[in-house]
């Protein structure tokens, strides 16, 4: 309101600028939004995310133009889209792919995060919108799986479902029933995740998305060496070490994403189903309430958590971990007290951590896979404890190690 | 009151940008502009009272409308179950309230080894109220050869599968027949009596049911039945 635009007055700009702050927001976001010059990488993602988003967004659209969110005709319905819909098959393997390649390019971005320290101060409530954004999109993908109405996608709901039924004090039997909206899964819950896939979550996940790039352009993108570039300003103000993200980083982020689309297009077009891994063969047979399908397993991106989940013999105490396996995440700017962000200036130590952190949560979603043996488990139970421990190793870790030198200037 | 709150919010509009953020301090600065302070604090809060009631009382209906609703409660009837039949050893599945319910002719084997081998169950004798009162004996059921019960996990809902054999191969030497959960490996004994050391916390549900004759089990009803 009070800080107008000089530029008012100005042909169609200035018309629009005296009634909508257009040219100030495109000036703060895009034109006059001064992004680290070092970016590498790692800094593709979040821009991929946004570019997934849209394709999910455009996608479930046209999807719902041929769905039914009914017991009956769901399946029918979807297959009807793959067979007779024209370009149906497209469109569905695009979101189905989609959803996939989200939570590639999440994990990713999040792995950045805590290679360059990205969610240390000042960027605490960024690092917790993107973790909202990641909790929420779990969320969202959990329920559109339900929507084909296949083997998978019913056991696999009743499954997380039953997750809460492990809440004490009568509270989990009741919160289920009331989740399900029947004594079973059945149509009413295939109905209401419909309403909430389509509709619901997703204003959520918008709205958490504007906050996370909000507070990105409040505090200012960190970089690989994570160091503050607006430390070193010249005399307009604009830090020495940061560039306008337009021209520079839209043209860099236009060649990831052609890059992206390629690998997008190839496996929408040659590999659709990933040889079970993006669609779940026991989901091309419809939904039977009676009969639990030899081996279910959730989609690989919870695999990780849904290994811990099984590795604790206890129902309240897997589901416990499990959630906390998310939750301590959260936490996380304040479990690592050192201020040095990038791993490039950290100790071996921290460096040891994370990589075995890495590597457990690897091993934890190819388990998750896996049908349940008795090595297995064993190998879960290790590996849930590196998982937990790096946190802990973290806390104590970060407070004493010896980090190198930063760097006056950011460096390639 | 409009005229004096558009002042007001004029004045904080061009006022410090500290207090924009604090809703407290905003309220104090309408407050603070008027005549009597008290008196439109007291309003603000009562309307900002009864606007949040008012809302919160709107949260119930459309919560309440995602329980059962009443066609799913009516749908739960009782279904009645053939068992002329099932030989010893075989097993049926029936539909109730949309979940599986297993009718299972154990064989004389199996009920004996259903009093010795009890070391590795966690709940041999069916303490947990998982069963209607005229059924928690040692075989769980009315007939000790018919055993009725929900085939569903008691851990995550999945429905185990029927594995009477002895000591096969992926279960071990230590599995003397029963139910195993594929997802994530619970084991029941032949009387839906969970092991201990499994993810599942109880033994299987059974159901209320009752005898219409010697062929025929009716599921979901009990009342007319001494335990």
């Amino acid at each position: 309101m009070s800080a107008k635009p000089d530029n008012s007055g100005n042909g169609l700009m200035g018309w629009i600028d005296e009634r909508f702050p257009l040219t100030k927001m495109l000036d703060e976001h895009i034109t006059k939004y001064y992004a680290p010059k070092n970016f590498n990488f790692w800094y593709y993602f979040g821009g991929l995310a946004i570019l997934v988003l849209i394709i999910q967004i455009v996608t479930g659209i046209f999807l719902t133009m041929n769905y039914k969110p009914d017991g009956n005709l769901a399946f029918t319905s979807v297959e009807y889209i793959m067979r007779d819909v024209n370009f149906g098959w497209l469109i569905r393997y695009m979101h189905s792919t989609g959803a996939s390649m989200f939570f590639v390019v999440v994990y990713l971005h999040m792995f950045r995060a805590l290679m360059y320290g990205s969610y240390k101060k000042p960027r605490e409530l960024l690092w917790i919108f993107g973790m909202l954004i990641y909790v929420v999109l779990m969320a969202e993908a959990f329920m559109g799986y339900l929507l084909p109405w296949g083997q998978m996608s019913y056991w696999g709901a009743q499954v997380i479902i039953s997750l809460f039924g492990a809440i004490p004090f009568g509270i989990g039997d009741a919160l289920t029933l009331w989740l399900k909206g029947d004594y079973i899964v059945s149509d009413a819950t295939l109905n209401r995740f419909f309403a909430l896939h389509v509709i619901a979550v997703p204003l959520v996940l918008l709205f958490l998305v504007v906050a996370h790039i909000l507070a990105l352009h409040e505090v200012g993108s960190n970089n690989p060496d994570g160091i503050e570039i607006k430390k070193n300003k010249n005399a307009d103000g604009i830090p020495k070490d940061g560039i306008p993200f337009h021209p520079y980083y839209t043209v860099k982020d236009l060649m990831g994403a052609v890059v992206f689309l390629i690998i997008f297009f190839a496996i929408v077009f040659f590999a659709p189903e990933m040889g079970g891994y993006f669609l779940e063969h026991a989901n091309f047979i419809p939904a039977d309430p009676l009969k639990t399908p030899d081996h279910i397993a959730p989609v690989w991106y919870f695999t990780p958590f849904y290994a811990i989940l099984r590795a604790v013999p206890d129902k309240l105490g897997g589901v416990m971990a499990m959630g906390g396996a998310i939750v301590v995440l959260f936490f996380l700017p304040w479990i690592d007290r050192n201020p040095v962000r990038s791993i490039r200036y950290r100790s071996l130590a921290y460096k040891v951590l994370l990589f075995s952190f890495v590597v457990a949560f690897i091993i934890l979603g190819y388990l998750g896979m896996q049908v349940p043996t008795p090595v297995g488990t064993i190998v879960a139970r290790i590996c849930s404890l590196i998982y937990f421990g790096f946190f802990v190793g973290l806390y104590f870790v970060s407070k004493t190690e010896s980090t190198k030198p930063l760097p006056e200037r950011v460096t390639h | 009151m409009s005229a004096r709150n558009q002042k007001a919010s004029n004045e904080q509009g061009s006022g410090d940008a500290s207090s924009k953020s604090n809703p407290e301090a905003l309220e104090s600065s309408i407050v603070e502009t008027v005549a009597d302070p008290k008196r439109r604090r007291l309003l603000v809060r009562s309307a900002a009272a009864v606007g949040g009631l008012g809302g919160a009382a709107l949260v119930l209906p459309m919560l309440g409308s995602m329980s059962p609703s009443a066609r799913a409660k009516a749908a739960g009837a009782p279904v009645e179950a053939d068992i002329s039949k099932l030989t010893p050893g075989q097993m049926i599945t029936v539909e109730w309230r949309g979940k599986p319910v297993w009718i299972v002719n154990r064989t004389e084997e199996t009920l004996g080894r259903l009093a010795t081998e009890t070391a590795k169950l966690s709940d041999p004798d069916s303490l947990e109220e998982q069963q209607p009162t005229y059924t928690q004996n040692p075989v769980r059921s009315i007939k000790p050869e018919y055993l009725v019960v929900v085939g569903l996990c008691t851990h995550l809902g999945c429905s185990p599968t029927y594995r009477p054999e002895i000591a096969p191969p992926d279960l071990g030497d230590q599995w003397d027949g029963g139910f195993f959960c594929p997802c994530h490996g619970s084991k029941f004994d032949m009387a839906g009596r969970v092991y201990s050391g499994v993810p599942a916390p109880t033994n299987l549900e059974i159901p209320p049911y009752r005898y219409i004759d010697d062929a025929t089990i009716i599921v979901g009803e009990d009342s007319g039945v001494a335990a």
